[in-house]
């Protein structure tokens, strides 16, 4: 296990390696003078120039890699163009919303999507499994953003139940686990969990429905088991799966959240990528889109293990 | 081309060089090691999937090959096929050295091979008829010309051409397949056939039909096989000389009565006695080997066997055993205790090895 | 050795109704969820291309005296939007665009991942090993992030947007691409086509497309689905197509004020994208399980 572990730690430097390379990248793929961003419209060509060699863009652009990748590895990431703080505390500051938001929608979406999926997988072709599958696939189609905004046309708009944007009373950035936030919570959640419910229940409906097909199962049911303890069995062995793809799900809201986080105002990690883009604030586009797929990799990196301690066959192979 | 649709041509046959005295096909020194990736914190290491292999099979007959699985059967097949690149060796057919007399492109009208499983080695989107086809295509046969050589074919292994050329291999039975593997494999005249486990996955009454076609088409063609099988009752219906492999290296050789009547390799007389024999009489009492092969990443040095030999000495792990000529009738064995003078307490006395 | 196969001739079709192809169309004939999603794109893809034959309104055309029509309001079947041209109009010009920018990005990964993960599953080794790591690298986006991520370094614009989808779906295409033809590759009849004296490149039209061609197409049929709702979004974002261009999208971006005034128009866009979405989705499911013909 300490080796499986070994192994994956040191596969994962390549990957956080080309990761960096590929954002340190955005920023030069970026139409024109980088430094257009940076630049008062009417600087002189002396500042222009005191600029370039401040941000280090008149260096060789491996160079330049290198200076950045040495910074990022001591948590500098620069700073915002628009705020002038440092990208790293902005960045860290969102993705505590981002995360608040994404484990809320885990939560009803895990919860659902494994509830709906066993279902369908053990009564396969029933009503259940119909219903379910056409939840699960409407899930996965849905564009969420407009989702979003179907649930605030109702909850909002026509009801008035619940607030449409924004993260707690009186648009203030702090926090706090009462109603009176938790209610902002509760529509972006919701809308965030559509896709992992359907993913997650589509995935574990074919596990249960391979599990339950193969021979084992006519072997415990023949030796008198009762159809509980098959049912322990089968989660047993769809466990590892089911537990990467969720793992992979938790991955995807967290870092693909910009569109529901646009939709409702919440101060997260894709809010200020959002307004990085627009803005045009290139460090803080970087450094935002670092730190979420490092995040990212790391979370892969964990649910790998995970799935090997609970799976006796990963360590072999 | 200008043959006429209507009318089957064949390919002909490779040219008959050497004349009945020289081997169709010598195989002298094919080594095969396969790199396995190390783990993190060790070297890679090799697995010496066949090492130093060496024989010649005569036109006309059937030579077999046994051997537990793992021995190296198969890789030796893929390696005479050349669809795998070897590490050293010579394969010389009909006196030509492949890849410098003979291209690999003639080498394959020569020489053919029927796969273990049927469903796997037919392309599931080809009719039958299109998948015997193929090859003779390949050689520059027109499509009209190798289809009906496909039918002609076909009836040749026993199979309606009108009912089956159309068919797609998921549409027919595991034995009716293996037919139409057979069919493939002749569709370029071939004068050597490998059949590689080619009856092992199919029924025992089905195995029985296929082997009598193969016996009836090796006289009809004149052909040359070399029969690869885990079933030793099998290989000895139908060859005429057997070798046994393992652990990647023949340790014994020979016409199949001798060796089968007189085992000179205790690993053969194990693989013998572990045989089931429907006659209480004539069972052995030598003991059936234990144990699991080695690991063959890791060979054991000298003889290969003498970690499960149950007449092993310390010669054994030190030196490993050539194949030695035990009788004029062509029975070679590699085992000290075969061969004469070697030092092993049961060896022959005598004048000393070479 | 290509040489000499080049003029040998094509294989024939097999002039049989058994034929694979045939009889995964026949099963998906019989499968009324796939040929309904088939009918209704068919139906939203021909409406966008001949949309100025269907004597719609002008869908450029505003009205500030008739902003924000409810649904069913007379000339206005499907309401006006906060400028006051024409839903209905918009929406199936709307398809136009939001088509283009969904579909274009999976065709194009579709060709360019295909013949990656082809090469890289066929030839093997140190081939495999760049394309596959490079890939690899790509999977350390959340496809979300990486498409915004590329967005939004791009600029706005269509092409950007294609250009970014692309990226997106081309590791996934590879990625599954290779592994179908490593499993194929390995399967022995194309041994067996090796063992006749077929070069690489007959081996391949001739054995490993027709087996290898299906799986990929019917993954990103899956996957159009997905770029649906990611072009949408990065228009809705407001990444992708510009005013006043019709486009699913971007009319929710410009409707999402009117939500207080009239909802259920501000709605109807995504409408179209839900229900583009799940027909492919549903399709995808169908071919799926079409080709999945055991004996």
């Amino acid at each position: 296990m300490l080796v499986y572990i070994a192994r994956r730690l040191v596969y994962v430097i390549p990957i956080v390696v080309s990761v960096a390379l590929v954002c340190f990248m955005l920023v030069h793929i970026t139409p024109g003078d980088p430094l257009v961003a940076v630049l008062p419209a009417d600087a002189s060509q002396e500042l222009a120039a005191q600029l370039r060699a401040a941000y280090g863009f008149d260096r060789p652009l491996p160079v330049q890699f290198g200076l950045w990748l040495w910074k990022a590895l001591h948590g500098d990431l620069g700073n915002s163009i628009a705020t002038g703080r440092p990208v790293l505390s902005e960045v860290l500051r969102a993705v505590g919303n981002t995360v608040t938001l994404a484990i809320a929608a885990a939560i009803i979406g895990f919860s659902f999507g494994l509830l709906f999926g066993l279902l369908a997988g053990y009564f396969r072709d029933s009503w259940i499994d119909k219903v379910s599958t056409s939840i699960a696939i409407a899930g996965v189609s849905v564009p969420h953003y407009w989702l979003g905004m179907v649930l605030v046309i109702i909850f909002s708009v026509q009801l008035n139940w619940l607030p449409a944007v924004g993260a707690g009373p009186g648009g203030s950035g702090q926090w706090g686990w009462d109603w009176a936030h938790l209610k902002y919570l509760v529509l972006p959640a919701i809308t965030t969990s559509v896709i992992p419910m359907g993913i997650v229940t589509r995935t574990v409906r074919a596990l249960t429905g391979d599990i339950l097909s193969q021979d084992f199962v006519e072997a415990l049911r023949a030796k008198g088991l009762r159809e509980t303890q098959v049912f322990r069995h089968v989660l047993k062995n769809a466990a590892p799966t089911a537990l990467a793809v969720m793992g992979l799900q938790l991955g995807y809201m967290l870092g693909g959240s910009i569109l529901i986080e646009t939709v409702f105002s919440w101060p997260g990690s894709g809010l200020l990528l959002n307004s990085a883009i627009f803005q045009r604030d290139l460090p803080l586009l970087q450094g935002t889109i670092l730190v979420l797929a490092l995040f990212f990799v790391f979370l892969n990196l964990v649910v790998d293990i995970a799935q090997a301690a609970i799976d006796p066959r990963i360590k072999r192979a | 081309m200008t043959q006429i649709a209507d009318v089957p041509d064949r390919l002909e046959p490779i040219e008959d060089l050497g004349g009945a005295a020289q081997p169709l096909l010598r195989v002298d020194g094919l080594t095969k090691h396969f790199p396995v990736r190390g783990g993190l914190f060790s070297a890679a290491k090799t697995v010496r999937a066949v090492d130093d292999v060496s024989f010649a099979i005569a036109k006309g007959e059937t030579v077999g090959i046994v051997g537990e699985s793992g021995c190296g059967k198969s890789t030796t097949a893929r390696l005479l096929m050349h669809l795998m690149p070897r590490n050293a060796g010579d394969i010389v057919y009909d006196g030509r050295a492949v890849g410098r007399e003979l291209s690999l492109r003639e080498l394959r009208r020569g020489m053919q091979m029927v796969f273990q499983d049927s469903y796997a080695s037919l392309n599931p989107r080809l009719t039958i008829e299109e998948s015997i086809a193929f090859g003779p295509k390949v050689h520059g046969m027109a499509d009209a010309t190798a289809r009906a050589l496909a039918r002609e074919l076909l009836g040749k292994v026993g199979l309606r051409p009108e009912t089956f050329a159309n068919r797609y291999p998921h549409e027919v039975s595991g034995g009716q397949r293996q037919r139409v593997n057979i069919a493939r494999a002749l569709a370029l005249s071939p004068r050597l056939v490998i059949l590689d486990e080619a009856v092992s996955a199919l029924d025992k009454s089905v195995e029985a039909q296929v082997l009598n076609l193969l016996v009836d088409l090796k006289r009809e063609f004149g052909l040359t096989y070399l029969f690869i099988s885990h079933d030793l009752n099998v290989v000895r219906y139908i060859s005429d000389r057997v070798l046994v492999m393992y652990l990647g290296e023949v340790v014994e050789l020979g016409p199949v009565d001798q060796v089968w009547d007189q085992p000179a390799h205790p690993y053969t007389r194990a693989l013998l006695a572990a045989m089931p024999s429907s006659d209480p009489d004539k069972r052995t009492e030598v003991p059936p080997i234990t144990g699991d092969p080695p690991n063959p990443i890791d060979p054991p040095a000298g003889c290969r066997f003498h970690t499960r030999c149950p007449f092993a000495e310390p010669l054994c792990g030190q030196a490993s055993p050539k194949l030695t000529e035990l009788d004029p009738s062509g029975h070679q064995a590699a085992c000290f205790m075969a061969i004469p003078g070697s030092g092993h307490s049961r060896a022959p006395r005598g004048e000393t090895a070479r | 050795m290509t040489a000499i196969t080049e003029t040998a001739p094509q294989t024939a079709p097999a002039g049989n109704a058994r034929g694979y192809w045939s009889t995964v169309g026949r099963r998906l004939l019989r499968d009324k969820v796939s040929i309904a999603c088939a009918l209704i794109l068919l139906l939203i893809l021909l409406s966008a291309i001949f949309a100025p034959y269907l004597h719609l309104a002008d869908p450029y055309q505003g009205s500030m005296i008739r902003r924000l029509k409810p649904i069913g309001t007379p000339n206005y079947p499907l309401g006006s939007d906060e400028l006051g041209r024409d839903m209905l109009a918009r929406l199936i010009y709307g398809g136009r665009l939001s088509l283009l920018i969904g579909i274009l990005p999976v065709v194009l990964a579709f060709v360019f991942g295909t013949s990656l993960g082809l090469v890289a599953g066929y030839v093997g080794g140190k081939v495999n090993t760049a394309i596959m790591r490079t890939v690899d690298v790509f999977y350390a986006f959340p496809s979300v992030l990486l498409a915004i991520a590329i967005s939004g370094a791009l600029g706005a614009g269509i092409t950007n947007s294609i250009v970014s989808l692309t990226v997106v779906f081309l590791p996934q295409i590879t990625r599954v691409a290779e592994s179908v033809t490593t499993g194929v590759r390995n399967m022995d009849f194309v041994e067996a086509a090796r063992a006749s004296g077929a070069g690489p490149i007959t081996i391949m039209r001739v054995h490993m497309l027709g087996n290898v061609l299906g799986p990929i197409f019917v993954y990103a049929t899956g996957l159009i689905s997905v770029s649906m709702i990611l072009a949408a979004g990065l228009s809705f974002l407001g990444l992708g197509t510009k005013p006043p261009e019709p486009e699913w999208g971007l009319m929710l971006n410009t409707l999402r004020t009117a939500i207080y005034v009239n909802p259920w128009v501000a709605a109807l866009p995504g409408v179209m994208i839900f229900a583009v979405s799940i027909c492919f989705n549903l399709l995808s499911d169908g071919m799926r399980s079409a080709m999945d013909i055991r004996n």
